[in-house]
């Protein structure tokens, strides 16, 4: 989005270790939120409130207020790029319901969602991709950014690795903006892309600049069992219910308003309580999502659940495969299931990034907890913690905050970047280090399998720094991730081609990943509270006289890590007890 | 778990002269991709071996390759369906970088002439979307889907013998445009996919329909546009 606005007005490189379409927003099913009102009352004001209540409050609520009010005109600028949204009878954007979105006053789940299909996040990259070809934006597409360029404070270039050749770029720059996504990788069962491995959050962390609120990652309640692949909260927006071995639909007891569509913290741990208690399906640890027909008009009805005609609520087999084809895709190739006939297992999945760079409402960088600005960087999407999600995100939202920041951001540099000569810098000096870097890790003796330092590392944090936490658990983690690090500093590689090395790229990816998990565990240990997704057995509560502020994580040279906080904005919203 | 045998089509530049093929033997489920035996190989047998991936669940367009003869995206596809002995080769009719990796910039070359994006002559509205109805969106609804995986164009006879042929996913690229009630472009397509290695060159052998891991209805897209151009040179 970004690209888009300053393609069109100062030189712009965009690089990306994928082809852009191979993006994981292209993996964004349910849709993007933008209270347009299209099929029932909403309001932004609305959407705010359920955002920050979403957050459990950690939510930064000017910024907040900024997305929501926003969404809606952004959301019809993408229509007006082209994106192909499902329509209403009349013609307008779709709308569907989602967790944690609600109206206001009947507290009940509105519908304000705008969807295509179940693959808004695909139309959306590929809307966005198509109009920067439109607009002959430069890609650099399978270019690996493995440093930035920082000369007297300001941020001045990248070093890219070209994965066809092997050689090293330097990329001399006014303004450098990120927009690298998450990092789920770090844990085992996730949703996320094989590639998603927070790189330029850990180069950051690298050359001394902070990443805020790290301890804050979202398991979203329904991942397919084993695989973690997602299955949307769309699901449960069209009906969809979580059943547990008992044919129980648990939720009543967790959230008795809106159910099975609380936010996706309150789920998760619902469903880790009750495999708890035994009660996954045949004694495994997994619950049943069932959006069968059947089920869901059954419930519809004990609920009185009414469509905005006034009618009970009810679906239809062909519905579900309409709304839902993408999923029903996947269950049917990876499980061998028809959701329109049987119950799909899942269980939770590490999914959403809350925390990241830290970041102002025009997707400046910060430096520091003191909010000083960090010339020349900018950053946006998932990387990036403006921070409107606070301690959990409300799904739908972070499509939103993409293209709203991103926008925001590209403005904001257009300006900035006119204004501006370009600053000196060293490019062999710059090279030099990522090639020292490099080849330490081609040239090591050691015998350590950089895979299986990763696959340790997310069976750790999978174990140990998830939906529920203990001091303990998250000591034990931090522990043994330094001692994971000593033995990353002699791993083996055997692939010395400079063509598609892709090997030397993983190992290196190992490395950074390492950085962020334990930044991830030491900000998530030192926060003596349960918030959002933190939830920890020893602190079963929020504790805002203490803990209403942002964790600002620094690693410093030696490998340690300073931890530093800052104020959350509260704007209208007095932060209460969150009950769904 | 089971025995599998996996030969793989392997070439690297920077030392091979040729391509060669090679054996690994694995262990993996019925219900195991075929993207995790090779990320297995990949990690814990042979670092070397190369190929692109990224979402793991068939929605990236990273992974088409040619297992068994067919075009297939290895994380879609599943030992249970495939059998225990695999052959997997990288995409016909594209430039070998290395292993499985082949060069797309041709692919996407084709991909960029069909003004692959909305083009509109008509102002939006001041405030709000531009409508339409749910039938006029259904029209297009099929195309919308396409992830530029490669499958269908390098399972194209007509594309192996002439790489200039567009190749079918770009016509589904134009065929998503052309057919959207908002778009005001499609004569220009129209002009693009008339010509000598437009449309024409399609010979409605289906492979393409059968390739797409998106479920793509290929050839009838290809159809519909080549009416279309009959009908506007009418
Ligand atoms: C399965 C799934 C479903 C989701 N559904 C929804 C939904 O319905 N609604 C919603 O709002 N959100 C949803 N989300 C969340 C949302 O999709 C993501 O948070 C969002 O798409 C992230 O977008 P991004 O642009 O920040 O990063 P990405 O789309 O992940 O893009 C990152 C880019 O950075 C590049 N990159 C990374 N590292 C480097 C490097 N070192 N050098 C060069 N390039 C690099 C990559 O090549 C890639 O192009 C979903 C997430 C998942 C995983
Ligand atoms: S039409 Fe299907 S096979 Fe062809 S590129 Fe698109 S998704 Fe791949
Ligand atoms: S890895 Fe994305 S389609 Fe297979």
């Amino acid at each position: 989005m970004a690209a888009l606005y300053t393609g069109k007005e100062v030189d712009t490189a965009v690089i990306s270790k994928l082809y852009p379409t191979r993006s994981h927003t292209g993996a964004a099913q349910g849709g993007i939120g933008a209270a347009l009102g299209n099929l029932e009352e909403d309001h932004w004001e609305w959407h705010a409130f359920d955002t920050v209540k979403g957050g459990d409050y950690l939510s930064d609520q000017d910024v907040v207020e900024v997305m929501c009010k926003d969404a809606i005109d952004i959301v019809y600028e993408l229509e007006h790029m082209g994106l192909p949204f499902d329509r209403t009878s009349e013609g307008r954007i779709s709308q569907r319901r989602f967790g944690g979105h609600t109206n206001n006053k009947t507290k009940k789940a509105v519908m304000r969602t705008c969807n295509a299909a179940d693959r808004t996040g695909h139309m959306i990259l590929q809307t966005l991709y198509q109009q920067c070809i439109k607009n002959n934006v430069n890609f650099f597409d399978e270019f690996q950014v493995v440093d930035l360029i920082f000369e007297e404070g300001e941020c001045r270039g990248v070093v890219a690795y070209e994965i066809l050749t092997g050689e090293l770029h330097v990329f001399h720059a006014k303004g450098v903006m990120i927009a690298t996504g998450g990092w789920g990788r770090v844990w085992s069962v996730t949703s996320n892309a094989l590639t998603l491995t927070g790189d330029l959050n850990a180069i950051l962390l690298r050359n001394g600049y902070p990443m805020e609120d790290m301890e804050f990652f979202q398991f979203h309640p329904t991942g397919l069992h084993k695989l973690g692949i997602l299955i949307t909260e769309a699901v449960r927006g069209e009906g969809g219910v979580l059943i547990n071995s008992e044919g129980e639909r648990f939720m009543n007891r967790y959230a008795p308003t809106v159910k099975d569509l609380a936010s996706r913290d309150v789920v998760s741990r619902a469903i880790y309580l009750e495999l708890q208690a035994g009660k996954g399906i045949n004694g495994e640890r997994y619950v049943h999502l069932d959006i069968t027909p059947e089920t869901v008009n059954h419930y519809f009805k004990e609920d009185d659940a009414r469509a905005v005609d006034g009618k009970l609520r009810s679906i239809t087999a062909e519905y579900v495969q309409e709304k839902l084809e993408d999923i029903s895709d996947f269950c049917e190739t990876y499980l061998g299931i028809e959701p329109t006939k049987d119950p799909i297992p899942v269980h939770p999945t590490a999914h959403y990034a809350m925390g990241g760079i830290p970041t102002d409402v025009d997707s400046r960088v910060f430096s520091d907890e003191n909010n000083t600005i960090l010339s020349g960087l900018y950053s946006a999407g998932e990387c990036a913690c403006i921070s409107v999600h606070g301690a959990n995100r409300l799904g739908s939202n972070s499509l939103l905050d993409l293209v709203v920041f991103g926008k925001r951001g590209g403005h904001v540099m257009v300006q900035e970047v006119k204004e501006k000569e370009f600053g000196k810098i060293d490019a062999q000096k710059a090279i030099d280090k990522v090639q020292a870097e490099f080849d330490a890790i081609l040239n090591s003796k050691g015998q350590n399998s950089p895979n299986e330092i990763r696959e340790e590392m997310q069976i750790l944090m999978t174990d140990k720094v998830s939906v529920f936490r203990t001091k303990e658990g998250m000591q034990e983690s931090v522990a043994k991730l330094r001692k994971l690090k000593e033995r990353f500093k002699s791993i083996k590689v055997s692939d010395t081609s400079k063509c598609f090395n892709l090997e030397l790229l993983e190992a290196w990816e190992v490395g950074c990943m390492l950085d962020l998990a334990l930044v991830t565990a030491k900000s998530a240990l030192a926060r003596q509270e349960s918030r959002g997704a933190h939830a920890r057995e020893d602190y079963t509560e929020r504790d805002d006289a203490n803990w209403l502020k942002h964790t600002i994580a620094f690693l410093n040279s030696d490998g340690s890590i300073t931890l530093k906080y800052k104020p959350v904005t509260v704007t209208k919203y007095k932060p209460q007890k969150r009950v769904y | 778990m089971k025995k599998r045998t996996l030969k793989i089509k392997r070439f690297n530049p920077t030392k091979d002269k040729k391509p060669y093929w090679q054996e690994f033997v694995v262990e993996a489920e019925d219900t195991d991709r075929i993207l995790d035996a090779l990320n297995h190989i990949k990690w814990y047998v042979d670092g070397s071996l190369t190929m692109r991936r990224s979402c793991a669940h068939g929605i990236c367009g990273s992974d088409a390759m040619c297992i068994n003869g067919k075009n297939l995206l290895a994380c879609k596809a599943l030992f249970k369906e495939v059998g225990d002995d695999v052959t997997i080769e990288p995409l016909a009719g594209l430039p070998v970088i290395r292993d499985l990796v082949v060069d797309m910039e041709p692919f996407m070359e084709h991909y960029r002439t069909v003004l692959p994006y909305f083009i509109s002559e008509t102002p939006p509205p001041s405030y709000g979307e531009r409508l339409q109805s749910i039938e006029e969106r259904k029209i297009f609804d099929d195309t919308t889907k396409c992830i530029l995986c490669a499958a269908c164009t390098t399972s194209c006879p007509s594309f192996w013998a002439r790489g200039e042929y567009i190749g079918p996913s770009a016509i589904v690229q134009a065929h998503r445009f052309i057919f959207d009630s908002r778009d005001d472009g499609a004569a220009a397509r129209l002009d693009i996919l008339g010509n000598a290695d437009g449309v024409w060159r399609c010979r409605t052998i289906y492979n393409c329909t059968n390739a797409c891991p998106r479920g793509i209805e290929v050839t009838k897209a290809v159809g519909e546009v080549k009416k279309e151009i009959l009908f506007s040179t009418l």
